[in-house]
């Protein structure tokens, strides 16, 4: 009996929830960071589905051609071992995005997850949970994945468990500051006395009202999580050597770079745009939702 | 405030002991023993028990864990498994300026950019100059230091030749061939700290500029250029040095990288090659140094926090 009454009160919200989602869209798309960061994203993400169609060339197809700077046959030149850039770029664009979002995506769920049990349920759990979240907080998140990788070795895999953990922070501290404000609330105490259970408040009421500092902070972070993973494969302690990451790309090029600027500038480029749109989009969402707790960009 | 001293820098060496701990188990609660990458696979059980007695692997992970702590409270550190075997200790301290001053002088390059740019932001607010300012701000923050020091490689030492491409060189040996080693990686360094700070600054001012104080003292006829350095720029700062305590952070993560593409053997370039060479000593020591400079730094800006801002006491 109570359930239904809690539900009927949810489902009561659900064309209001519905309608400031609709709004805050609309404002979302006034603002021309958004859109432009909103258009080159979902061009990126298009490109990454569509990798394997567009490419050109096969991207570790090996040619005579090599080091051939940008021309008609190859838009962005060639590399050391004649292999095509564009082909190889449009194949990376896979690599950081997926490390890009799922990293942020496994950050967001276990930071949050933490974050909210901390909050919610305060003693001992609090404190374990944030004595090691103040720990990790103390240090930048890349020294954190770096400090990682060093455990874990490198690889994709462990470069995607790294990023993730690495971000953890983050997420926990903003949901544990959000619960612990939703906490005082009214409607909590309406569900408790329904007689609902502390997962159905966590998950139900808790959940959606601590959920825009919480996007904010997952659009800022897959930006950095981007810049780590172009970093860590930068410095080798990425994925392997036959999939062409944009970090990996630079840092092969990195002994040609005096005789073949292409292999310095454009995959840098690569990476600048990516994560340009995604903070664009963040900076823009953040003044949508009004959000302050999320850790600024700026 | 001694009182709250005494208590941050308990706290500091706690988190110190802390790291110190994880990364000693972390190391080695990872499948793969250090003492088979030191031997390199050599298939000579025997030879391996000796080196295992040796370096006291046999006995109880606990026992190690002492015996490691105690040493490193002495400030030995061990020794590289690779080449003459020299002290972690040793080379750790050579590292350690290298950092330093490749931090210390992003730091400086970055705020003589962010201060101005980000004042002249606030006052010209909606002007295309605080535009520009805003654009090349997200510019430097979406672009990857490593990428940065490329690019000015190819600008600067490739194509110039104005400036060395790698390398470093002591203050010792002169300024000059000390600031010129520095200046490319230094700015790959500072750009995203730089943006952050212009973009703070230009926030803190125009909360500033709008307070009733500022109206008062503009309306007393002040001047303007009086009214923004010596009345409102002072109150800005305040904020903006939180933010430069956790962007201090971010020049030394910075440094990680950037060491590698200007092949300056610093504390970045120390733990990266220990742990592509999978040299446990080393990435411990390295890890060990680089977490005491950040415990101690954000523990520093707490407390210069409390210098600039007599309203904040702690007791």
């Amino acid at each position: 009996m109570n359930d239904t009454n809690v539900s009927a009160i949810t489902a009561g919200d659900l064309p209001v929830q519905r309608d400031t989602r609709s709004r805050w869209w609309i404002y979302l798309m006034r603002d021309k960071k958004a859109v432009v960061g909103l258009v080159i994203l979902t061009g990126l993400i298009i490109t990454a589905i569509l990798a394997n169609v567009i490419v050109p060339y096969d991207p570790n197809a090996m040619d005579f051609d090599m080091m051939e700077s940008p021309s008609l046959r190859h838009p962005l030149g060639t590399d050391d071992l004649g292999r095509d850039l564009l082909s190889r770029l449009i194949q990376g664009t896979q690599v950081s995005l997926f490390v890009g979002f799922s990293t942020v995506s496994i950050a967001l769920v276990i930071g949050g997850f933490l974050g909210i049990a901390a909050g919610y349920y305060g003693g001992w759990l609090d404190n374990i949970i944030m004595r090691y979240i103040d720990l990790q907080w103390a240090f930048p998140n890349f020294i954190i994945a770096v400090y990682l990788v060093a455990v874990f070795g490198a690889g994709l895999m462990n470069i995607i468990i790294a990023v993730s953990l690495a971000f953890v922070d983050d997420f926990a501290r903003i949901a544990r500051g959000m619960v612990l404000s939703i906490k005082q609330e009214q409607y909590i105490a309406a569900a408790r006395t329904n007689g609902a259970s502390d997962f159905r408040i966590m998950w139900r009421h808790i959940l959606p009202n601590a959920s825009a500092p919480l996007i904010v902070q997952g659009t800022v972070s897959i930006a950095y999580a981007i810049l780590a993973e172009a970093s860590l494969s930068f410095l080798g302690l990425g994925v392997e050597v036959d999939t062409p990451t944009w970090g990996l790309i630079l840092s092969e090029a990195r002994s040609f770079i005096s005789r073949a600027w292409w292999l310095g500038v454009f995959p840098g480029v690569a990476i600048m745009i990516t994560v340009l749109s995604v903070n664009f989009l963040g900076d823009a969402l953040r003044d949508v939702l009004d959000v302050r707790e999320a850790k600024d960009i700026f | 405030m001694s009182r709250y001293l005494l208590k941050r820098i308990f706290g500091a060496l706690i988190v110190m002991w802390a790291v110190a701990t994880l990364v000693f188990f972390m190391l080695r609660a990872v499948p793969g023993d250090p003492l088979a990458a030191m031997l390199f696979d050599v298939g000579d059980p025997e030879a391996a028990e000796i080196l295992r007695v040796k370096y006291g692997l046999d006995k109880p992970v606990y026992v190690q864990y002492g015996k490691w702590i105690s040493r490193v409270l002495q400030g030995d550190l061990g020794n590289s498994i690779y080449g003459s075997r020299i002290s972690v200790s040793r080379i750790v301290s050579e590292a350690l300026p290298r950092t330093l001053s490749l931090a210390g002088l992003s730091f400086v390059i970055a705020l003589s950019i962010a201060v101005p740019a980000g004042l002249i932001s606030a006052i010209k607010r909606h002007s295309s100059l605080d535009h520009a300012v805003t654009f090349v701000a997200f510019l430097g923050l979406s672009m990857p230091d490593f990428w940065l020091g490329i690019l000015l490689i190819i600008v600067f030492a490739a194509n110039l030749h104005w400036l060395p491409a790698i390398g470093y060189a002591p203050l010792s040996e002169g300024f000059w061939p000390w600031f010129s080693h520095l200046i490319l990686p230094s700015i790959a360094v500072g750009t995203a700290f730089s943006a952050i700070v212009a973009r703070m600054i230009r926030s803190s001012m125009l909360e500033v500029l709008s307070a009733d104080y500022i109206n008062v003292a503009r309306s007393k006829g002040l001047h303007e250029r009086r009214l923004v350095l010596v009345h409102a720029f002072p109150n800005a700062l305040i904020p903006v040095i939180t933010v430069i305590g956790i962007a201090f952070a971010l020049l030394m993560a910075g440094a990680v990288v950037v060491e590698n593409v200007f092949a300056i053997k610093g504390l970045g370039r120390v733990l990266i090659q220990g742990i592509l060479n999978r040299d446990y000593p080393v990435v411990q020591g390295a890890i060990l140094v680089v977490s005491a400079i950040f415990v101690f730094s954000n523990l520093l800006v707490d407390v210069l926090y409390t210098v600039v801002d007599p309203r904040i006491r702690y007791d």
